[in-house]
């Protein structure tokens, strides 16, 4: 049966043929070839990328590494390098970051469950849309430049905490709004229509349903956007952060009445990516060994957040099957 | 008779509740209209604060004269040479992203398993997350040293290297938004290409990467917009001299880097000096958005085409 269909097989009776089959074999083994060389470049260009990252680490650690103790996070910034210190430049990224999720946190996750559970489908609907997504596409030096006009000098907020947090938040909106998007979109319909049914209204049904549900990617959201601020450095710059800090700004909390006080709100401030800018821009060897500390630091603390992040996602979607 | 009345559509407890509802959904409007807000003070600040400039300097001298100089005794007002800055430092930027991102988006979509997708898309997005005034570190301390050893006429401060830290530093953008576009082509024209007799190399380039063409460029053009507003690479490895600046081997300032340049210093509000940071911001907004408008353009354009 099967000799049969061999000497039937036109290709197989004349000699010309078999020279094209040879042919068309040879330009497949080609073929397979660029195939397999295109992904050995894929894989290449992978390795380079995350080669680059990597010596980048080292390259932190082996500079930086030794400099880091606790003296270097206990002292101010110093004219001798190796007296010098983070501590004002950790206290202000705390305090920015503070003012930052305060203003982005709240705004995000309430626009994103407009767009998604509360907007009718018209042309302002459509318009904040696009803004959002050109929100996401303006530089972040631009956010430096309309804090300096409106928040600086319209408002008279100087260059404060203030100003530095709010900037930080406008500039990592879009991220919240988008990333709380994509979270509440993943909760499906019937979950609605069985609240809806039970006689919840709209709210009730947003806060007991959709928000718990959602709260895994908003999550991701939040800290993605956070660790994006942390090491933003153009913007503030712009509004006018100081370099050279030697103080703390005075605490939130009071032994007296009324316990708390704003007043820390006002006050200038350095953060860490301004602080290692600032020791990067000197000529000195002994202040870039600083820098790179610095530079550790701040690459540590938005390693640990995004991989918190990456870690909150994937258990969210392993455990959420709907 | 309770639950009738509760029902009845002017019970006070019902009037409260629809009256909540909607005070909820008008506080969660004004949530998402604050976008528009901000877009609209960007923009209006920008050109209020950049109007007066205009009023000392000329439109026509402004785009033509050769020099940047505005807090120098002889003031010249020449956008030109952060401008060749900014897009020279772009150019080198998007030609080892744009490559390298496509490349590694069709790797990760078209050949890796699902197991290593779910390990190295992370991992490299880690790269975007780095924050910039670090690539600055790693531009100026590192890369610098690194290709002297190969450009010996290299300078300390140049836009070459800073223009390669920024490529890599946006690899990420492209390739993840590139590779979600390429899995979203749907498998059948995949194998409609494969039953054609194409190799897998023929459907990427002919078939996955052309039907996924407005997600590609969209990630292209997001890239873009991230190379031409990318402030702290060059600020710290480009050496803050504004010239016109073809030769990437030489230190240049882009129009980012002077607007920090000056913020650095103490420039009194409505001074020249302070209005043109304003002019040079409004300038790179004008080209950035104007990226996202073609971008936006040419995705609509294709959708409707696919349509």
């Amino acid at each position: 049966m099967a000799d049969a269909e061999q000497t039937n097989d036109p290709t197989k009776s004349k000699v010309g043929e078999s020279i094209l089959t040879d042919l068309v074999l040879s330009s497949i083994r080609v073929r397979k070839w660029i195939d397999f060389a295109f992904m050995v470049v894929g894989l290449l260009a992978l390795l380079f990328s995350l080669i680059t990252l990597l010596a980048l680490i080292l390259d932190l650690v082996r500079t930086g590494g030794p400099r880091v103790s606790w003296d270097f996070f206990t002292s101010f910034p110093s004219r001798k390098a190796m007296k010098a210190g983070i501590l004002s430049a950790w206290v202000g990224s705390l305090c920015v970051m503070a003012v930052t999720s305060l203003c982005a946190i709240p705004l995000g996750i309430a626009a994103g469950l407009y767009l998604e559970e509360y907007s009718k489908k018209n042309w302002i609907t459509t318009f904040i849309e696009l803004n959002i997504v050109n929100l996401a596409g303006v530089p972040s030096i631009t956010f430096g430049l309309m804090a300096l006009g409106i928040f600086v000098y319209g408002l008279g907020m100087g260059q404060s905490i203030l100003t530095a947090g709010l900037t930080l938040g406008l500039l990592v909106l879009p991220i919240v709004i988008v990333t709380t998007r994509e979270a509440i979109r993943s909760v499906p319909n019937s979950i609605r229509e069985a609240s809806f049914a039970l006689g919840s209204s709209k709210w009730q049904m947003v806060r007991h349903h959709i928000l718990p549900y959602s709260s895994g990617g908003i999550l991701t959201g939040v800290i993605i956007s956070l660790s994006r601020a942390i090491g933003e450095t153009a913007p503030l710059i712009t509004i006018g952060a100081l370099t050279f800090i030697a103080f703390l700004p005075p605490s939130p909390v009071n032994e007296t009445f009324p316990f708390v006080n704003f007043q820390w709100l006002t006050e200038p401030f350095t953060v860490l990516p301004i602080q290692m800018f600032n020791w990067v821009s000197r000529p000195e060897k002994e202040f870039h060994v600083n820098a790179a500390a610095t530079g550790l630091i701040l690459l540590m603390m938005t390693l640990v957040m995004n991989g918190i992040a990456i870690y909150i996602r994937y258990r969210f979607r392993r455990k959420l099957k709907w | 008779m309770k639950v009738a009345a509760l029902t009845a559509a002017n019970h006070p407890i019902r009037k409260w509740r629809k009256f909540k509802e909607s005070a909820i959904e008008a506080a969660l409007f004004l949530a998402a209209a604050s976008s528009v807000f901000v877009i609209f003070g960007i923009i209006f600040i920008l050109v209020s604060e950049s109007l007066p400039f205009f009023g000392h300097v000329s439109l026509v001298e402004f785009l033509t004269e050769t020099e940047w100089s505005p807090l120098f005794e002889n003031p010249r007002y020449g956008i030109l040479p952060l401008l060749s800055g900014t897009l020279v430092s772009t150019m080198i930027a998007i030609s080892v992203a744009i490559p390298m991102g496509t490349i590694i988006a069709s790797y990760l979509s078209e050949y890796a398993n699902e197991k290593a997708r779910e390990i190295l898309k992370p991992v490299l997005e880690l790269l975007a997350a780095v924050p910039t005034v670090v690539y600055g570190y790693f531009a100026l301390l590192f890369v610098t040293p690194l290709l002297k050893t190969f450009l010996p006429e290299l300078s300390g401060f140049n836009i070459l290297s800073a223009g390669l830290v920024m490529g890599v530093m946006i690899v990420p953008y492209i390739s993840s938004l590139s590779e979600d576009a390429m899995r979203a082509v749907p498998n059948h024209l995949r194998e409609g290409s494969y039953a054609m007799g194409a190799s897998k190399f023929q459907t990427i380039f002919r078939v996955v990467i052309p039907a996924s063409f407005s997600g590609m460029t969209s990630a292209y053009i997001l890239g873009i917009s991230r190379a031409l507003g990318e402030t702290m690479v060059v600020t710290v490895a480009a050496g803050l001299q504004p010239r016109m600046a073809w030769d990437p081997t030489q230190p240049a300032a882009t129009i980012t880097a002077y607007i920090v340049q000056v913020s650095l210093g103490d420039l009194p509000h409505g001074s020249i000096g302070y209005q043109s940071i304003y002019v040079a911001g409004l300038t790179l907004l004008v080209i950035t958005l104007s990226f996202n408008v073609i971008g936006l353009f040419l995705r609509k354009r294709f959708q409707e085409s696919e349509n």
